[in-house]
């Protein structure tokens, strides 16, 4: 026994001493596997991050979070109002916030700040703040045009950029402004669940981001591998036998493996850095909370070295190292397609049961789920080197470089293949994912019905008080870039029953001038004075008041004793019209009437909405018309730019992280196929020098790289794109999701013939070199 | 191997008693079977008679063992023109192509030029053997191998014989 | 040593070049005419090799230069150099040459195939090379097959191939036995004398240099021409 443990600490030692003492090139060779473990390292460490960035987040948001409370004013409570604003795409999210004790209060300030800031004081984000600094926040800043009375520390914040200020204010009251607390945090952050669709999408994205990066850490360790063995054949010439050759190979692959964990240790604290500097869509992290969780960091870390033997005798199984040289076992057996063919169908064996039937809600079909795609994708990649080998056995003449390129494939494909294995499970998987995001899209995206003929851009102000509405019109009307604003009010209204409006639905009530009106409804003979009903949707089961019937214009919001009722009859000459969807999309219903039909100024507790025809290609424009809102109403406003479609936020946010993810993996590839090349051409470079001496041009040399690397990559994208139409449209099924989507390969194969483009780019240089005279001389 | 050529190369490195040129001669290239001293005395009579080396002077006490010879310029070129000039190559010449590289080290010739010429008068022979191997007959190819091989086995020895000789002069120099 | 003006094929005057600190060529000259065969000898490192690369376009040296037919060798572009060696000029080196992938008759068949002679044509004349060559049974084998007699046999095909003017050999036989050695030269020698191809011949044998017309001895980087020696 401790023979044997002797031989294993021997014979590893002896593999250290070799890949370490070889000169330059062992060394290149050892800091190539290095690199590439390492960035496998640094990809499974991010993905072991994920799970504590969002508990890390939920947990912020949490604290933030202030419980309305019905308690008195006393001076442990303030009060609190949401308000939010939008500035080119961002949305800045921000409290108004007011001790009830005013400067004397006892209450706990918000999490991240010293105190609470005074009235017109406020307190930004450090992203806020850089953002008001810039130049590009011009337009921000004097919307926001507040003293700034500090920052919000890091504990105050759910992301490290997120956009957010405190804004101290002294005339909220508890009910339609705000509401009263006594404190923050405490209490759970609802968290919203995914649909099955998203679900599935995210368990997929998860498996086509990992599944390449033991791909990729598998062919970083095979690096050099020619040349070790041919290494490994002079040590048995001197005596060590099959085993020794085995565990000094370990020792060698060790070597790249130990430092490169090191290594992605290292650059997972950089990247970590970077990472959280950015934001995705208004997501963003601290980068103390991307801590891999501690079982899965133990995971990688066991799994990556175990990987990496594995790997190393797995490839030292297809030859013989014998004394006199290296014997490849595998050539003359033409590869079967019965045992490749199996992962495969396994896979889809595992996904028919759950066609039509994938809810996510049990734990038990998500793993049959990702199984059966964990299958389906390493049976691409098993398949690969059969289909490599059948394409290529019957392919003969040809131009040169042709030749040469499909004679090499003929005789040795493996390393070819190695490499791109990756980018097929990578390209299969964003493919099945682009169909199921197609698919996604239909039912995610919901047409919003806007008009973009009649109106451009829409605004939203939480008062109906005309003066500001006025002003607010006046103010838009001299916007430039802004040409035409139409106004109404849009008023819930109740019939006037003694109590509260607990049990009686609201009635919309519109109130605006003509001109405007007949934008809303089919309205033919509007005349001041004039009031009209639109009657919603038969399922809504809203009944419009009969003429005769008394309605309170400032009903007391729900459970609240009314303040005053404003009793207003409705008129006999009510005239019924037929609804017309309003330019913002939305179908208007309700009682419209004029001013005058009112003859009372209802109190302010609706809403002003207001249509504007503009143009909006100067972004400044929009920018202006907020701002405009913001003075009338900070923060109970806003305005959007009107769209024919809205895609939901959620799975915006997805498809940007698969994008980020699907690049990354595709660059990762890139860099392992080109250090593939690069070592063929190494290996070749006596070759090459020979060819050279025949008079053989650089571009039929180059053009043999190109279809060297091009033929099986183009072999791989056709099963990769084929394998992901099959995956995507069983994912679709699977979530009764509408088929379709069947061109999604498309982008991806596009992306990885650019990756081979690239490769052969940055290989020629290499080539070029080789290609000088001076290889002749090593003879 | 001549005799009088390789004393009188001897001579080239200075002045010296008929007996320390024995003795030189001896210690180079006597392989245990010394020299004669008669024949010394002999071979450097011929030399005078052929004024080739002179006198230098006689010691003390008279006898013929007492004279010292110096090599004039006659003799020099004598010298010169023996070792430039390509043995007839035949099996068996190594004690005479010896001798010649090592009077060469031993005058500060260069051995190079000495194998460079017996090299080619070697070629030369061999280039023949070759023609007639390729026109030849199996015996003619096997005759003919016979001689190739020796050829060049003793081309090789004088090449490997100068490459050491000139390291250790060399050595011996510095 | 001089040759004679208007004869020689090639040649070369003062030729240096030098690897980093260490000097290849140190003012070398050499000279062959049509249909020679010379052969150039000298201790491993004399500079043999680098004499061989500098006359057959293939290292510019650093100084002297190299005469083809009357012309300037390296004030040709790198472009006109190669497709001058695709047309001109055969190459046969110790190992390493063949293209492990190609068959044989591929191989002899590339420089044709180089020239841009299409497959069918470039085949049919690389057939006939290697049953010059006494390899005709070897057209379909790789080089990996067949022994190193052989190949060097296919390498010689492939170097006459294209009728070239000149044929560099680079120790052909350094890694054959004396039996397949003799053949390989023997069968080279013979090619070259029935077609007029010059033969430079870089070996550090006797034997193998007895087949050329004459020998040029490259020592110190300094080649010597002694042919009118003795």
């Amino acid at each position: 026994m401790s023979g044997t443990m002797r031989a294993w600490a021997r014979d590893l030692r002896l593999g250290f001493r070799l890949a370490v003492s070889g000169g330059g090139a062992s060394w290149t060779r050892t800091a190539l596997s290095a690199f590439g473990v390492g960035l496998g390292v640094v990809i499974l460490l991010l993905a072991a991050s994920v799970t504590s960035v969002t508990e890390a987040r939920s947990d912020r948001a949490d604290a933030r979070y202030a419980a309305p409370a019905d308690v008195e004013a006393g001076d442990d409570t303030f009060l609190l109002s949401d308000i939010q604003t939008e500035y080119r795409g961002d949305w800045i999210s921000g409290r108004l916030i007011q001790p009830d004790a005013g400067r004397e209060t006892t209450a706990e300030p918000p999490p991240g700040l010293d105190a609470f800031p005074a009235p017109g004081e406020m307190v930004v984000s450090p992203a806020l703040a850089r953002l008001l600094d810039s130049a590009e926040g011009a337009l921000l800043a004097e919307r926001l045009d507040y003293r700034r009375a500090g920052t919000i520390g890091d504990e105050g914040l759910v992301g490290s950029q997120d956009l957010a200020f405190y804004l101290g204010a002294d005339d909220l009251t508890a009910g339609d402004d705000g509401f009263r607390a006594e404190g923050f945090g405490g209490m759970p952050a609802s968290q919203e669940r995914l649909p099955p669709a998203l679900l599935l999408l995210v368990l997929v994205i998860c498996v086509v981001l990992l599944m390449p990066v033991p791909v990729f850490v598998t062919t970083a360790v095979r690096f050099g591998g020619e040349r070790r063995d041919r290494r490994l054949a002079a040590l048995r010439l001197i005596g060590a036998d099959r085993a020794a050759t085995r565990r000094i190979a370990v020792g060698e692959a060790l070597v790249g493996a130990v430092p490169g964990i090191v290594l992605g240790g290292l650059l997972f604290l950089l990247v970590r850095q970077f990472l959280a500097g950015i934001s995705v869509r208004g997501t963003s992290a601290f980068a103390e909370d991307i801590v891999p969780s501690w079982p899965l960091t133990v995971l990688v870390l066991l799994a990556v070295p175990l990987l990496t033997v594995a790997v190393t005798l797995f490839a030292l199984r297809s030859v013989a190292v014998e004394p006199l040289g290296v014997v490849r076992k595998s050539q003359d057996r033409p590869r079967r397609l019965a045992w490749r063919l199996v992962p495969a169908l396994l896979g889809v064996a595992l996904l028919v049961p759950l066609l039509g039937d994938f809810s996510g809600d049990r734990g038990l079909t998500s793993a049959q789920a990702v199984m059966a795609v964990v299958l389906l994708l390493s049976g691409s990649t098993a398949l690969l080197p059969w289909l490599v080998e059948r394409a290529t056995a019957r392919l003969r003449g040809g131009p040169l470089a042709w030749q040469l390129a499909t004679r090499r494939l003929q005789l040795s494909n493996g390393p070819a293949v190695r490499a791109i294995s990756g980018i097929t499970v990578a390209v299969a998987g964003a493919t099945a994912l682009s169909m199921l995001f197609a698919g996604a899209s239909e039912q995610e995206t919901s047409r919003t019905g806007a008009d973009l003929d009649r109106a451009q851009a829409e605004v939203f102000v939480s008062t109906t008080d005309a003066g500001d509405s006025a002003a607010l019109v006046d103010e838009l009307r001299g916007t430039p870039g802004v040409e035409r604003v139409l106004s109404y009010a849009d008023i819930p209204v109740a019939p006037l029953s003694g109590g509260g409006a607990s049990d009686v639905a609201s009635i919309p009530l519109i109130v605006s001038d003509c001109g405007t009106l007949v934008e809303l409804a089919e309205i033919t003979d509007c005349a001041e004075g004039g009031v009209y009903a639109v009657p919603a949707p038969e399922e809504w089961g809203v009944t419009l008041p009969e003429p005769g019937t008394v309605l309170d214009l400032g009903p007391a919001p729900e459970g609240e004793e009314a303040a005053r009722p404003v009793p207003w009859t409705v008129p006999a000459s009510l005239t019924e019209a037929d609804p017309r969807p309003n330019p913002g999309g939305w179908p208007v219903h309700g009682l419209l009437a004029t001013p005058a039909a009112l003859g009372v100024e209802p109190p302010p507790h609706g809403d002003t909405r207001m249509i504007l025809s503009a143009d909006l290609a100067d972004p400044d424009t929009l920018e202006l018309v907020r701002n405009a809102v913001w003075d009338v109403a900070p923060g109970g406003g806003g305005a959007r730019e009107l769209t024919s479609t809205q895609v939901s936020d959620q799975f915006a946010n997805i498809q940007t992280g698969l994008t980020i993810g699907a690049m990354g993996v595709l660059a990762l590839i890139a860099g392992s196929m080109l250090v593939t090349t690069l070592e063929q051409l190494r290996e070749r470079r006596q070759l090459l020098s020979a060819l050279v001496a025949l008079g053989t041009r650089r571009t039929t040399l180059g053009a043999s790289v190109l279809w060297q690397t091009a033929v099986p990559v183009v072999l791989g994208l056709g099963l990769a794109s084929a394998v992901g139409v099959l995956l995507g449209a069983m994912l679709i099924s699977a979530v009764s999701l509408p088929l379709g989507g069947w061109l999604a390969f498309l982008p991806m194969a596009g992306a990885g013939a650019g990756v081979i483009a690239l490769v052969t780019l940055a290989s020629l240089p290499f080539l070029w070199r080789l290609m000088r005279p001076d290889g002749l001389r090593t003879e | 191997m001549s005799i009088s050529h390789t004393l009188l190369g001897l001579l080239e490195s200075g002045p010296c008693h008929g007996y320390d040129l024995k003795r030189t001669f001896d210690v180079h290239f006597g392989h245990g079977r010394p020299l004669h001293y008669g024949q010394v005395y002999a071979t450097m009579s011929r030399l005078l008679k052929n004024g080739l080396v002179e006198v230098d002077g006689v010691e003390p006490g008279g006898g013929p063992e007492r004279k010292r010879y110096a090599i004039t310029d006659a003799g020099v070129t004598d010298v010169e023109r023996w070792l430039s000039r390509p043995e007839k190559p035949e099996p068996y010449l190594q004690s005479v192509l010896y001798t010649k590289v090592v009077l060469a080290l031993l005058t500060d010739r260069s051995a190079d030029d000495l194998l460079d010429t017996q090299r080619a008068e070697h070629l030369r022979l061999m280039r023949e053997l070759t023609r007639r191997k390729i026109d030849g007959d199996l015996a003619d190819q096997l005759v003919c191998d016979h001689a190739l091989f020796h050829l060049e086995a003793d081309l090789r020895w004088l090449e490997l014989t100068a490459a050491r000789l000139d390291r250790l002069a060399s050595e011996v120099r510095s | 040593m001089t040759a004679v003006p208007g004869a020689a094929l090639l040649t070369a005057g003062d030729l240096r070049k030098s690897y980093g600190p260490t000097s290849a060529l140190a003012g070398a000259d050499f000279s062959i005419s049509g249909g020679e065969v010379v052969a150039v000898m000298g201790p491993s490192g004399s500079g043999k090799s680098t004499l061989l690369h500098c006359l057959a376009g293939i290292v510019p040296p650093d100084g002297g230069r190299v005469t083809y037919r009357g012309r300037d060798m390296y004030s040709l572009s790198d472009a006109e150099r190669s497709a001058l060696r695709r047309e001109e000029f055969g190459f046969v080196f110790q190992f390493g040459q063949l293209v492990p992938e190609l068959t044989c008759l591929e191989n002899v068949a590339l420089p044709l195939r180089l020239a841009g002679l299409p497959r069918r044509r470039a085949e049919a004349r690389a057939e006939e090379l290697l049953a010059r060559l006494e390899v005709a049974d070897l057209a379909e084998m790789r080089p990996g097959q067949v022994s190193g007699g052989q190949g060097q046999r296919v390498a010689v095909a492939r170097a006459l191939v294209n009728d070239p003017r000149v044929v560099f050999a680079d120790e052909p036989t350094g890694a054959l036995d004396s039996l397949n050695g003799e053949r390989v030269m023997g069968l080279l020698v013979a090619a070259a004398r029935e077609s007029g191809t010059a033969v430079v011949l870089v070996t550090h044998e006797t034997r193998v240099a007895a087949y050329s017309d004459r020998e040029v001895v490259v020592r110190d980087g300094r080649a010597r021409d002694l042919a009118g020696a003795v």
